[in-house]
């Protein structure tokens, strides 16, 4: 075996466009071993201190030792786009997995939901998230460790709680609420105004507060950034740069099937298109890939839990071969994860690929359950829902400044963990810098208060 | 092999940032600084249980969970639904507490992540100092005086002396100080030289001996041992701050009384009634044979349920009038687990009437881990309260070597 696998990264590129993938350029780079475990700790080449993630790490650093985890690369969408190979990876585990890594990419540049966060968070996230980690030492070196990390301590307990379906860049809610009789019919009022001159005038003051929020607020990150009482205005730059590396985020968790399918697909494709790379390396790198993609580890019969990579990469096959790659292509791009799941997770694709429901109740008897296409599409998608939070919202400020949080517990059945949601409000409370008030319902169903202080 | 190679020589050069710095250990060391704090604060609780101590070693583990950043998140279901893949059908049950009773699980919860425990050692003099801070409790003060010990201190300096004491940087600035004069020599002389000069000091009292002594009849439990054990393990410690070295002396007793080494003492249990004269006569014993009553600072702590024979009590009162007499402090901790009778024992009383007659004296009833900070706080503002009853001896006049 000779060469590195830089030499093959140009042919590999090539190959990847002739096959139609359509992607920005991606910059490689082989980095430790010990760098790429940071990076999956934390999301981000370089990123803002908080000592979560010191715990992650020490979960990491322990499921290394115990050889469960094994990182070959870790891909940032942009242009260009920031792949890392571990140095660990020997050629064919490079080569493969450069063909994934343009398989991510091509995913990233074209799936509808990557695109929209990208263009907002603009396509530089690496270089954002560095800068906010810069932006938070200095204020640390202002402010002090305590205050900055209780600020992280409330935003990044709220990491997930933000609104997607809003722009990252918003205005505030309107100052006053519509006049209502704005809406009435311009000639009517004309000519009601040119009878009685008096009655027009009146319309002015007759302006109201509009309330805040004025409608339930999901983004909570936005609005205690925007509308905290006294908060400072480094505080609201923490606050909106947790918000903007989370909207950063939130295509690769709703996508991890769709995406990882998709990579893996194609670097099993390219793969074996790619008469170039010599026989040792693709024999190599096949096993490899099975490794990476089988669903149940090999010591084990049943997996309590959904390998991502298999179910998308079987998945992605299936749908190729049934509809060609061009359907396939519609579909990467306009999917999400549980438009994927509900619409390509097919009984027959189910069955083949032995998944089943189980339920496991808290004394630790866990179960197979009856087979239910439906249920079992919520299954595999529950974890996902809402950025995998419980919607929380804002509903109200008081007039003394309290805030009203209210758990909706009509999506998800269930009510919130009291000990945790006390712990967050705990939180929050430092930055609200007023009481705050949160309705859940408890186990009965019946509506419960948590209040902080 | 040979790519390795190939990449790190394209590195050469400067040194890639991630090669230097781990973020991922900052902010672990971060976790763990707060873990500390954490502990530090709620240290008179944790360590009140006796199962930290660990013995023999200067260190205290506490065991703590890993904290976690807390998110919002729904209550664990009674019964939680997933998705599975692998050969098993519907009805098939994959896991069982009734059946597989798997050694040291606990079957609820076992999947939660925070199950992860740190073993976080801290130092036994950290410890003490932290609390004695936290928990305001006064120094000591040592028997001013009679002390064996002097060292010799270093005091100024004179123009002669022996060669091994010459200050050489003192010496130099006499040199340039006199050369600073016209005509003067450039060389060194005899009148440039310093030597340091050292002095008889008497340094403070810095011994003292302790006597734990414990009565082990029947009618105390392992739970009562292993009260006194806590108190005493946190009497030996504030003890060990005020005096540099601290011999312990340890007794046991029933009917009749022994000396045991520390590990065994802890261990010892017997049958049988209560005679507490017997273990202050074996006090008394060691006190006048191996140390020096009228001079050394001497303190006895005794833990008892309280149930001394009735017969026993006019020598008992005898035996412990003595010992008071040369001890800067005599305490008394009733370790009675089952009910509380606040002293009201013929121990108590004799301790009572020891106190009342005006002698370094106090007692404790301590009913729970949680009430020996109560106990140790009560002995060691008591100790310091008691007015210097006996007067000092006169110190011996420092003695100067020839």
């Amino acid at each position: 075996m000779s060469g590195s696998w830089q030499d093959y990264t140009r042919r590999i590129e090539e190959l990847a466009a002739a096959q139609g993938l359509k992607f920005h350029p991606v910059d490689f780079e082989a980095v430790p071993d010990s760098f790429m475990m940071e990076i999956a700790v934390y999301g981000l080449p370089v990123r803002m201190p908080h000592w979560s993630f010191g715990v992650r790490y020490i979960y990491q650093l322990i499921q290394r030792h115990m050889g469960h985890s094994r990182l070959f690369e870790v891909v940032f969408p942009g242009n260009p786009g920031h792949a890392y190979l571990a140095e660990s990876n020997g050629l064919a585990e490079n080569i493969l997995v450069t063909a994934h890594v343009l398989g991510h990419a091509d995913f990233s540049r074209n799936n509808l939901l990557f695109k929209r966060c990208q263009e907002q968070v603009s396509e530089r996230i690496v270089e954002h998230a560095a800068n906010h980690a810069r932006q938070i030492s200095a204020a640390i070196e202002t402010h002090g460790a305590q205050r900055v990390e209780a600020v992280l301590d409330a935003a990044l307990a709220l990491e997930q709680h933000i609104d997607v379906d809003v722009a990252l860049r918003r205005p505030r809610y309107p100052e006053y609420a519509e006049d209502p009789k704005a809406l009435v019919d311009d000639t009517f009022r004309k000519r009601f105004a040119a009878l009685e001159p008096a009655a027009a005038a009146v319309a002015p003051e007759a302006r109201r507060r509009a309330p805040v929020p004025p409608h339930p607020e999901k983004d909570l990150l936005w609005f205690l950034a925007h509308y905290a009482p006294e908060l400072e205005s480094w505080e609201r730059d923490i606050f909106l740069a947790v918000r903007e590396e989370s909207f950063y985020f939130y295509p690769v968790f709703a996508t991890q099937i769709m995406n990882e399918g998709w990579a893996s697909y194609w670097h099993a494709r390219l793969l074996r298109e790619a008469d170039f790379v010599p026989q040792q390396a693709y024999v190599d790198a096949i096993k490899c890939h099975s490794d990476v993609v089988r669903p149940v580890a090999a010591e084990q019969q049943v997996a309590l839990s959904i390998n991502p990579y298999h179910l998308g990469f079987v998945m992605w096959e299936k749908i190729v071969e049934r509809d060609g790659l061009a359907a396939a292509r519609g579909i990467m791009e306009q999917d999400d994860d549980f438009a994927f799941v509900r619409n390509h997770l097919t009984r027959e694709l189910a069955e083949e690929l032995d998944m089943f429901r189980y339920s496991a109740r808290s004394d630790g008897q866990i179960k197979v359950l009856e087979q239910d296409l439906n249920a079992l599409h919520e299954a595999v998608l529950a974890p996902k829902y809402n950025f995998g939070a419980p919607i929380v919202s804002a509903v109200k400020v008081r007039n003394d400044g309290t805030l009203e949080l209210a758990h909706d517990s009509t999506v998800d059945g269930r009510g919130l963990d009291l000990e945790r949601s006390r712990k967050v409000l705990d939180y929050v409370q430092r930055v609200w810098r007023r009481p705050i008030v949160l309705t859940t319902v408890n186990q009965a169903g019946s509506t419960l208060e948590l209040t902080a202080p | 092999m040979d790519e390795a190679g190939g990449k790190r020589g394209e590195k050469t050069g400067a040194a890639k940032w991630y090669e230097l710095f781990s973020r991922g250990a900052r902010d672990w060391l971060r976790h763990d600084e707060k873990i500390r704090e954490a502990v530090r604060a709620n240290l008179p609780d944790i360590i009140a249980g006796g199962e930290v101590i660990n013995d023999g070693a200067r260190t205290v583990r506490v065991p703590v969970r890993m904290l976690e950043h807390y998110h919002f998140r729904l209550r664990r279901p009674e019964e939680q639904q997933g998705a599975g893949q692998g050969k098993a059908k519907p009805g098939d049950v994959l896991a069982d507490p009734a059946r597989d009773q798997g050694p040291g699980e606990k079957g609820a919860g076992g999947r939660d992540e925070g199950e992860m425990q740190l073993l976080l050692e801290f130092k036994v003099d950290d410890i003490v100092d932290w609390l004695w801070e936290e928990m305001q409790l006064p120094n000591l003060k040592a028997r001013t005086g009679p002390s064996d010990e002097s060292d010799w201190i270093r005091e100024g300096w004179d123009r002669r002396g022996a060669r091994s004491r010459l200050d050489r940087r003192r010496s130099f600035k006499e040199l340039v100080k006199r050369r600073g004069a016209p005509g003067a020599s450039p060389n060194f002389t005899d009148e440039d030289l310093r030597f340091r000069q050292l002095a008889r000091r008497k340094q403070p009292a810095v011994h003292a001996v302790v006597f734990f002594m414990l009565d082990v009849s029947g009618s105390m439990s392992d739970r009562d041992r292993k009260l006194a054990k806590t108190f005493f393990f946190w009497v030996v410690q504030g003890l060990r701050r005020e005096y540099r070295s601290l011999d312990t002396v340890f007794v046991a007793h029933t009917t009749e009384a022994w000396e045991f080494s520390e590990p065994d003492f802890f261990q010892v249990s017997g049958t049988g009634g209560t005679v507490a004269s017997t273990g202050l006569l074996k006090v008394r014993e060691i006190m006048d044979a191996r140390f020096n009553p009228g001079r050394a600072n001497i303190y006895l702590f005794y833990a008892s349920d309280g149930d001394n024979s009735v017969s026993d009590a006019a020598e008992a009162r005898a035996a412990l009038a003595g010992i008071a007499a040369d001890t800067c402090f005599t305490g008394y901790v009733e370790v009675s687990s089952g009910l509380s009778r606040q002293l009201a024992t013929e121990t108590g009383k004799l301790f009572a009437e020891l106190q009342s007659s005006g002698c370094a004296a106090g007692s404790y009833a301590l009913n729970d881990f949680d009430d020996v900070w109560g106990a140790v706080r009560h002995f060691f503002a008591a100790e310091t309260q008691v007015p210097d009853a006996a007067p000092a001896p006169a110190a011996p006049p420092a003695q100067d070597s020839p």
